[in-house]
């Protein structure tokens, strides 16, 4: 059977959760999709269960954290329809939506799609990243989040960003053996980014956020290690050993647990399958669906909002959803234009302090693993595919991404590309001497998750029209 | 090489049970199967089917496939997505999947 509604929001974190209960609002009818079992999205994970349950957990995670209680909240008091382990599969430019529930696939349809698909952690290719043992710092915080889980053993935390910092202190403080911190971040990124302060300091909660964890994690006696290169991860059949250099020391620790990161990136996987135009963020190295001050894609009844319209933190995203719901309702007839702006007005105003501290942040904490030297490392986790391999494909000829999965299956393993579309771009554009933007991107299909024949099976299609053809 | 925070291993009247490779794990209603094995620890998940190394859960949100294993007799299951159910029984897969051993016809015997 299909079900229609007005507005289908595609994830339940910060800006789906605004988006679909402010839409609700408005009248219109909602159904919210999301693949993890209960609301909160990624950064707000199991909040629902950790502020009835576990106040140690919440004390670990912060009052950034508990506020997404707030969100989850409003959404099971509204209107909203919210089908929980709901696995998108595929979005048609027509607005029906493809998606696996409770071992059956179904299709919905609406009148406008709110995207609202978050953030992945950047891929990290170093050597030794496929080693059991090294995991990202996300990943981390996940098992914190959901499970009150810690590393057991000496963990070391390496990369850059925000959220490596974050996972430091909050390991230490949940009583992990945090062996150091490695940062990729020189000191000069500090200082040669002063220009943007003027500017952050009207975000400066995020300011003093920032400098309190550099005091908690120096203040409990791990090690900081800046403008760190070289890293490896060792080890036989598991991590044992992170090496690298940091002020021309070479540094070796033996560990239990690697944790990675390099800032995140958009998940444009959904809007990739749909073809939405994308254009390339210089700064921070990713791509991201273009769209307007309301979140409206390059396809008509398609919205983004949230870290998956471009990396802005959840606090931001929360607005963003906010904005791509007003727009909706003006659209689909529920409010005049003149409502919607003046209804954005507070919104635009309050969502400035949380976007003035990203200027900073996008300058001190660039990518640095975007195109690794040595040949031997593994590009393409799932096929096992190195950045030798890229590289001589483009020597053979290969023009791009797309060319690159024929000459080496590169992207085309479970994966998707998910953890080396922007890595394969990089070399490719590195080893052609030309920019990521004129290298280009996988081209993504449906279905953009695994699904079964026993889910297909289950579909009812007595009432699907033929689905969109792509080429 | 993970553990609880707290030491304790389940949630009082909550407990659930999982059996990876074969070992007990108690787990918690919010536990991704996952998290369960990473308690376990048995070393690795998958082995991976061009060369047969070892890996492991790496992202937990579902978008790098390390965590694939066998759940109840089911091959390539995301296990970080998946919530513990009590008495799941969850095996690592090895390599590529060996191919169902072909049918021989009987062979017809003269009586």
């Amino acid at each position: 059977m299909t079900d229609a509604v007005d507005l289908i929001v595609v994830g339940a974190g910060p800006a789906g959760l605004s988006a679909a209960v402010l839409a609700s609002e408005h009248g219109l009818s909602v159904l919210l999709l999301d693949e993890q079992g209960a609301p909160g999205g990624q950064i707000y994970r199991n909040i629902e269960h950790n502020t009835a349950n576990d106040p140690e957990t919440c004390a670990i995670l912060g009052p950034e954290y508990i506020h997404g209680a707030s969100l989850a909240a409003a959404c099971r008091q509204s209107s909203v329809t919210y089908t929980p382990d709901a696995t998108v599969w595929r979005i048609d430019p027509n607005g029906a939506v493809t998606y696996s529930t409770d071992g059956a696939a179904r299709t919905a349809r609406a009148r406008r799609v709110i995207l609202a698909t978050g953030a992945m952690e950047r891929p990290v290719p170093i050597p030794g990243w496929t080693l059991p043992g090294v995991m990202t710092a996300g990943a981390a915080q996940t098992l914190l989040k959901s499970s009150a889980i810690l590393p057991a053993g000496r963990v070391v935390v390496a990369g850059a960003g925000p959220l490596a910092m974050l996972v430091t202190q909050q390991l230490i403080a949940a009583g992990a053996n945090v062996a150091a911190l490695l940062e990729t971040t020189r000191k000069r990124d500090y200082i040669g980014n002063a220009l943007s302060l003027p500017q952050a300091l009207s975000g400066q909660e995020y300011l003093r956020r920032g400098l309190a964890m550099r005091r908690a994690i120096r203040a409990s006696g791990v090690p900081i290690h800046s403008g760190v290169t070289g890293l490896e991860a060792h080890g036989a059949g598991r991590v044992s050993s992170v090496r690298c250099r940091a002020d021309g020391n070479r540094i070796a620790i033996d560990i239990d647990t690697l944790l990675l990161h390099d800032g995140v990136v958009p998940n444009v996987q959904a809007t990739r399958q749909l073809g939405c135009i994308h254009e390339w963020n210089e700064r921070q190295r990713y791509w991201r669906p273009l769209r307007d001050e309301w979140g409206a894609s390059s396809i008509d009844v398609i919205a983004v909002a949230g870290d998956g319209a471009g990396i802005s933190g959840a606090r931001a995203a929360e607005f963003y959803g906010r904005l791509a719901a007003l727009d909706a309702a003006h659209r689909l007839g529920r409010i005049s234009r003149d409502d919607r702006d003046s209804a954005a007005r507070p919104i635009r105003s309050a969502m400035r302090p949380h976007l003035a501290i990203r200027p900073l942040l996008d300058g001190v904490f660039a990518p640095s693993f975007t195109t690794p030297d040595a040949d031997d490392t593994i590009i393409c986790r799932c096929e096992e595919v190195t950045a030798g391999d890229i590289r001589a494909a483009v020597s053979q000829g290969a023009m791009g991404p797309n060319q690159l999965k024929a000459f080496t299956r590169c992207g085309m393993g479970p994966c998707q590309g998910r953890n080396c579309g922007l890595t394969a771009a990089e070399l490719i554009a590195e080893s052609q001497g030309v920019t990521v933007p004129e290298v280009g991107y996988f081209r993504l299909r449906p279905p953009i998750k695994p699904v079964t024949l026993g889910e297909l099976a289950a579909m009812d299609l007595s009432e699907t029209e033929p689905y969109a053809k792509y080429d | 090489m993970f553990r609880r925070r707290d030491g304790s291993p389940a949630i009082e009247g909550e407990s659930i049970t999982i059996y990876v490779e074969d070992a007990p794990v108690t787990c918690r209603p919010t536990d991704s199967v996952a998290a369960a094995v990473l308690l376990a620890n048995p070393g690795y998940t998958r082995r991976t089917p061009v060369t047969n190394a070892p890996r492991a859960p790496y992202c937990m949100m579902g978008a790098c496939f390390e965590c694939l294993m066998e759940i109840d007799g089911i091959e390539n299951q995301q296990t970080c997505m998946i919530p513990v159910r009590d008495g799941m029984r969850v095996q690592r897969q090895n390599g590529a999947p060996a191919l169902p051993e072909t049918a021989q016809p009987e062979e017809t015997t003269d009586d």
